[in-house]
């Protein structure tokens, strides 16, 4: 705790725990969309919004600079939604020629405002990779402005972008224009990532949307829980990030979080309890199991079956001939033993109990009705 | 030396249209942003392994880190747990990340810094040569990308039918038994390749632009995969070398103004493509409203023309109380229908013909 009593560190950490929060819950809208990449799209096309606002008024402060990037960005996601709708071009390659094309037009104005002789344009290329320790406290407040006002947008607007998320076709019976829709939390995703622009800069910016949500969806299939989630996972990965680039020299803020939000994915991906990966593999392990220890106990039925001179029990080698390649027997038979459906004999021998028969027999009828 | 600038432009962009195209249409077109910024810590390390940027390391790098892409992200999806847009999300940020920090942290002094990597460096790329036998046979990176270019070609030239076949039916090209998957990672490593080799002249973001945008252009002008490459490659040298040229008059990014010019090629093509423009779209759907209306009109005639209100009814200042269009509309449609012998107009008054009764009649039998 002794370092947030820094200014500068304080400054740094509320500001990426408030984009964090802001991107991590409307990130949530663009992954369940399937529009992850939108966000990609978006952030670069608003480098050219910042530096026009530049040339046009001549101004450095954040607010100016961030709503042309908005502008830029709501013009360049409009425009891709709209090659979609007026030619056969799919959605990936009109997202990749506008994010292209947009980021073109910003380098050579970026570029070109650069050759000019008056020097006032330095700092314009924060934006490219984003540097919280420049932060100001002017740009918390936006930051809270515009969070506020997206997130307000979103709870007011909640059951709309749920219905029209996951059942489109429903939700315009109902009435409500999915152009609408996609327009609306278009420009709540615009918001978002006009909001990360000096933190995490437009390249970049896209990971805030993705990851926090991509990871929160790992832990529940509730909206509201994944939004709620989601936002937690993203002013965790930002604070951290943020903390870690004012920490360490020449480490970048937006890189840094991507990482520590790259991280929580991937522990999210392995950890979940039901979907994770860990948990997935425990479960197919258990299921094979349990399987091998079924057919054991079919196998001891039909050795006994088959040995009519009431020779009941056989020895381990007995059994693993005809269960060759099938794990551990000994460790299986123990297992056998425990359930007490086998036993073992004087001699090492190994032989179905009573319940052990019983219970042959019931997988055997199981299996009867079954065909 | 503004023509070997020129060369090197020329060279980059039919070097890029080539795998754009079939990037565009398997709709893997976001696959090259996410290559071309994933290979920057293949770029990186190569460079800090040898310390230069012309050690051919650099492009075993990048070519690994761009595979890495497609390998995490086709493994990511199969997982079940994202969506591949997401999984493309996930793994570029995030190998990117680790190449700009690897950048910033270790080449501190050195050539290679952010704006090379985002901007490439077309105005200097001339001025690194390579000499054989001790005479200068030409920029190096004239070279590079002129083998690349021809790698391109020969591998197109190879498997033309087999990508065909994959991209526009991978079900018959694997029962023919070309595995679509293998023409996906040949079609992937020359994404890879050719972005490291253009990342010199444009850098690693605007590859995007020369791959993409041309490609997206020609696929609005024409059917045909062949047409399709060679406009594609005509189209991104055009607009490359234009951009330069813009870039030199204004002393700025000659990467960001290819990239804007891709952009005014593919706007021009949006708008005024023959048969898919948006203008041609709105022409056709304005004429054949205007048919209807035609139709419309002639059947509206014949119904009233034996009523005794006949002189009111086929009145063409009638016609937007009746048929509810305004005035305007309905002198517009007046006027194709007496242009198409539909209908003869006395001081106003409007008659079917000949051919208009027939237009009726095949109207009224559909």
């Amino acid at each position: 705790m002794i370092f947030l009593a820094d200014y500068t560190l304080k400054i740094v950490a509320l500001g990426s725990a408030l984009l964090g929060i802001v991107a991590g819950s409307l990130g949530t809208f663009a992954v369940l969309r399937k529009q992850s990449l939108l966000g990609d799209s978006i952030s670069h096309a608003a480098l050219p919004g910042i530096v026009l606002a530049f040339m046009i008024t001549g101004s450095k402060s954040s607010l100016i600079l961030l709503l042309g990037a908005a502008v830029a960005g709501w013009i360049g996601s409009y425009f891709i939604l709209g090659i979609i709708r007026h030619s056969r071009i799919s959605s990936d390659g009109a997202q990749g020629v506008i994010l292209s094309v947009f980021f073109g037009i910003g380098l050579l104005l970026l570029t070109y405002i650069q050759s000019q002789p008056n020097a006032a344009q330095a700092g314009l290329d924060k934006y490219l990779f984003g540097q919280a320790a420049a932060l100001l406290k002017e740009d918390l407040w936006i930051t809270v402005i515009f969070g506020t006002v997206a997130i307000i947008c979103m709870a007011l607007f909640w059951k709309e972008f749920k219905l029209m998320t996951f059942d489109p076709i429903y939700g315009q019976s109902l009435g409500f224009s999915e152009r609408a829709t996609d327009l609306m939390i278009t420009a709540l995703i615009v918001i978002a990532i006009v909001t990360g622009l000096s933190t995490v800069g437009v390249i970049l910016m896209s990971s805030m949307l993705i990851a926090p949500a991509s990871a929160a969806r790992q832990w529940t299939n509730k909206m509201g829980a994944m939004v709620v989630l989601s936002a937690f996972f993203g002013a965790l990965g930002g604070v951290a990030g943020a903390l870690l680039s004012s920490l360490i020299p020449n480490l970048p803020t937006g890189p840094a979080i991507v990482l520590c939000l790259t991280a929580i994915v991937i522990l999210s991906l392995l950890l979940s309890p039901n979907r994770g990966i860990l948990a997935r593999s425990a479960q197919r392990y258990r299921n094979r199991f349990a399987f091998s220890l079924q057919k054991l106990l079919l196998d001891l039925y039909h050795l006994e079956e088959n040995h009519t001179d009431g020779e009941r029990a056989h020895s381990i080698k007995t059994i693993s001939l005809i269960r060759s390649r099938e794990g551990n027997i000994r460790i299986a038979l123990q297992a056998l033993e425990s359930n007490n459906w086998a036993t073992q004999t004087d001699e090492k021998l190994w032989t179905l109990t009573q319940d052990g028969r019983i219970q042959a027999e019931k997988l055997l009828n199981k299996g009867e009705e079954n065909l | 030396m503004i023509g070997e600038i020129i060369l090197i432009a020329i060279l980059v962009s039919a070097a890029c249209a080539i795998p754009g195209v079939f990037l565009v249409l398997r709709k893997m077109a976001l696959m090259s942003d996410a290559i071309s910024h994933a290979v920057l810590p293949g770029i990186v390390i190569g460079f800090l392994m040898t310390r230069s940027l012309s050690s051919p390391l650099l492009f075993v790098g990048a070519v690994g880190t761009g595979l890495l892409t497609v390998i995490l992200t086709e493994s990511l999806v199969k997982t079940g747990l994202v969506k591949e847009d997401a999984a493309i999300g996930l793994v570029f940020p995030a190998l990117f990340s680790i190449g700009v920090i690897l950048v910033s942290r270790y080449t501190g002094n050195v050539h290679l810094d952010i704006d090379a990597v985002l901007l490439g460096e077309l105005v200097f790329a001339p001025l690194d040569r390579i000499s054989f036998l001790g005479y200068d046979i030409g920029p190096r990176t004239a070279w590079v990308m002129g083998i690349i270019l021809l790698l391109n070609i020969g591998v197109l030239a190879l498997f033309f039918k087999e990508m065909k076949i994959a991209t526009f039916d991978p079900g018959l090209s694997k029962s023919l038994g070309f595995s679509p998957v293998l023409l996906q990672y040949i079609l992937m490593i020359s994404v890879s390749i050719t972005t490291v080799g253009a990342f010199d002249a444009v850098g690693s973001i605007l590859v995007v632009a020369l791959m993409i945008a041309p490609a997206t252009t020609a696929y609005l002008l024409t059917d045909d995969l062949k047409t399709m490459i060679i406009l594609s490659v005509i189209i991104g040298i055009v607009s490359s070398v234009l951009g330069f040229l813009i870039a030199w008059a204004l002393d700025a990014s000659a990467a960001g103004a290819m990239a804007s010019m891709c952009g005014v090629a593919f706007l021009l093509a949006f708008l005024f493509a023959p048969d898919r423009g948006l203008l041609s779209q709105i022409r056709r759907k304005h004429s054949q409203k205007l048919e209807f209306a035609v139709t419309m009109l002639t059947i509206h005639l014949s119904h009233h023309r034996s009523e005794k209100q006949c002189d009111l009814e086929c009145h063409e200042q009638h016609l937007t109380e009746h048929i509810n269009w305004d005035r305007h509309f309905a002198s517009q449609v007046v006027r194709k229908a007496i242009g198409d012998g539909m209908i003869s107009s006395s001081q106003g008054l409007l008659k079917l013909t000949q051919a208009g009764e027939q237009n009726v009649k095949t109207a009224m039998m559909e």
